[in-house]
């Protein structure tokens, strides 16, 4: 009798005991004890204020009737087009250019340093700054660029954000200007980091130019080249401030991208579940980029 | 006879020749890199000159045609720096809530990242890896998306209003990249360093606080710039959460003036180049740090 109590008790005692040593991993009571501690902090920071907002968000835009109204409207149709223009154009003319300007900047001389820091220029300023600053600059009357080209050119420049598609080129083209030059010093950096030998290998074996960057450069950069842009493609997917400053959304709720028809719908129209609904309904695109990306971040040491 | 002597002048006309074609086009390259710079600066001067030449017109010729100010006046930047318009009443108050703002997300993001990432990366905590990937799954999600349940909850809380309900939610967003950061340049850093400290008995809070945070420092400086930037650069947050006026930080307050037909241009202007100036001078001072930053741990692609 004795025994066997001692045994039923001495067993989930044992068990318990090596469970939670395998649970610290090797760390010893005390050191276990900070280690929680130390990681604590972010996640409770994770917990109160991503995934509670992720399961909120989902749970207010679980109704079908919600996207029943979203796919009829009108506004929220051409506002799909829109995201699919915004991201096609901004993601790769970006990246494309990003590209190209990183070769053009691994030019030796110093004039090459002084203009990849202006050119770095509209990186450091915010955002808000220099998208006030270009819906004006794109006023048809009284805007700087519509002067110029009246004052340079003599030519009337057209009324840059009163035409759906030319209000749209221009957020697209500020996107351009906004962050190319960070993906610049991303691909630049990339560049930076093939071996010396590997250039000058290729340069005495004739694969210089368009030759060495097909064969040599590209295939290196390649691999930070995707994840580049499934990265710019996520972020410009979120993207807010380009379209809220630069076009607002007009004419006429014209130019609207998922991100910012779902604020109009919860704030302007205070029908915060469609809004919801506007933004989840790009899930089936988030969906395979963040699992994609995750995978790829993962596997690759490749950090922005 | 005659090829023999015929060949060197043929031979050395050609060599001018193609001599001549390399220095051509030598020259065309060269060319062709001006070109290209001239277009460069303009393109990314515009929009940054069009901000200069406004906020120096003198009130009330805004409207007007010309490619640079006639009669350059400071009249607007002393507006601002004196809160003398009335769009410009609360800017001092605003500018210390952006500077706030700034700088707790800063010091909470690095905060959170060094001590999640020294949990992590150097004690090795059991199942770390979740905690990674939940950074992880946070970098890639948009912040944007997240909006307006954001902004129900913080309802509920009472936090509406409140610049707290705006650094929770930065925080949450900087911090998986500060640990990213933090754990690449980590392994840098020998295990070793803290298994001898550990040995000679100091805890792991010491051994945080006196050897891991000083020898992070670079990847602190990098981090730290990067949270910065991305408090002062964010907008849709504080324009949902802050409204009042003592509440609400610069880019709110500029943000409400877009769209009204009395917008005084010159004041908006020489606003957003004053709130402008600091992550300017923060990214030229932190240049070559941030650079690093981006790239640490090598992008080995």
């Amino acid at each position: 009798m004795n025994s066997v109590s001692v045994a039923d008790v001495g067993r989930p005692a044992l068990r318990w005991h090596t469970f939670s040593r395998s649970l610290r991993g090797g760390l010893k009571g005390g050191e276990y004890t900070w280690a929680v501690a130390f990681v604590v902090p972010y996640l409770a920071v994770f917990v109160t204020f991503v995934a509670y907002p992720v399961v909120y968000g989902l749970w207010m835009g679980s109704e079908p009737s919600l996207y029943r109204d979203l796919f009829t409207d009108p506004i929220y149709q051409s506002t799909v087009v829109n995201t699919v223009l915004y991201l096609a154009l901004g993601v790769n003319v970006k990246m494309f250019l990003a590209l190209l300007l990183s070769g053009f900047f691994m030019r030796p001389g110093r004039w090459m340093k002084v203009l990849l820091l202006i050119f770095v220029l509209p990186w450091a300023v915010p955002q808000i700054s220099v998208f006030i600053s270009i819906h004006w600059m794109l006023n048809g009357e009284w805007g700087f660029l519509n002067n110029a080209l009246y004052t340079l050119f003599r030519v009337e420049g057209p009324f840059w954000l009163n035409d759906r598609w030319m209000a749209l080129g221009s957020v697209i083209a500020s996107h351009i200007w906004k962050w190319t030059p960070f993906w610049t010093l991303i691909l630049l950096a990339g560049r930076m980091a093939i071996p010396l030998e590997i250039r000058d290998t290729a340069r005495v074996d004739g694969a210089t130019g368009v030759r060495g960057f097909v064969h040599i450069t590209f295939p290196l950069l390649a691999n930070l080249y995707l994840i580049s842009t499934l990265l710019s493609t996520i972020f410009l997917l979120g993207d807010f401030n380009a379209v809220y400053f630069i076009s607002g959304g007009g004419p006429a709720d014209s130019t609207h991208v998922l991100a910012t028809l779902g604020i109009r719908d919860a704030f302007d129209l205070a029908q915060p579940r469609l809004g919801v609904a506007a933004v989840m309904s790009a899930l089936p695109l988030v969906v395979p980029l963040v699992i994609v990306l995750m995978r790829k971040l993962r596997t690759t040491e490749v950090q922005l | 006879m005659s090829t023999i002597t015929a060949d060197p002048r043929l031979a050395s006309r050609a060599s001018t020749r193609a001599r001549r074609a390399v220095r051509r086009g030598r020259y065309l390259g060269k060319a062709g890199v001006l070109v290209l710079s001239v277009l460069l600066v303009v393109w990314t001067i515009v929009p940054i000159y069009n901000m200069v030449l406004i906020s120096l017109e003198p009130e009330g010729d805004v409207f007007t045609d010309h490619l640079w100010p006639k009669v350059p006046s400071v009249e607007s930047f002393l507006g601002v720096m004196t809160e003398g318009h009335w769009y410009l009443e609360h800017f001092w108050r605003q500018f210390a809530n952006s500077l706030y703002l700034g700088a707790m997300v800063t010091f909470l993001t690095l905060l959170f990242g060094s001590l999640t990432s020294f949990s992590i990366g150097r004690m090795r905590i059991r199942h770390g890896w979740l905690v990674s990937n939940c950074a992880l799954l946070t970098y890639v999600i948009p912040a944007s998306f997240l909006a307006i349940p954001f902004y129900r909850i913080m309802q509920n809380y009472g936090l509406a209003n409140n610049l707290w309900s705006v650094i929770a939610a930065l925080v949450a967003f900087a911090t998986p990249y500060a640990i990213f950061v933090f754990q690449e340049y980590g392994r840098s850093i020998p295990i070793e360093v803290d298994e001898s400290a550990r040995i000679d008995g100091a805890s792991p809070f010491q051994i945080y606080r006196r050897i891991y945070l000083p020898l992070m420092a670079p990847a602190l400086v990098a981090v730290g710039t990067y949270a910065l930037l991305l408090a002062w650069n964010e907008f849709l947050y504080q324009f949902l959460l802050l409204s009042t006026k003592s509440s609400m930080t610069v880019p709110v307050a500029l943000a409400q003036f877009l769209n009204s037909d009395q917008s005084p241009w010159n004041y908006m202007m020489a606003t957003a180049i004053v709130y402008a100036l600091p992550p300017v001078a923060i990214y030229y001072a932190f240049r070559r740090r941030m650079t690093a930053g981006l790239t640490m741990g090598g992008v080995k692609g």
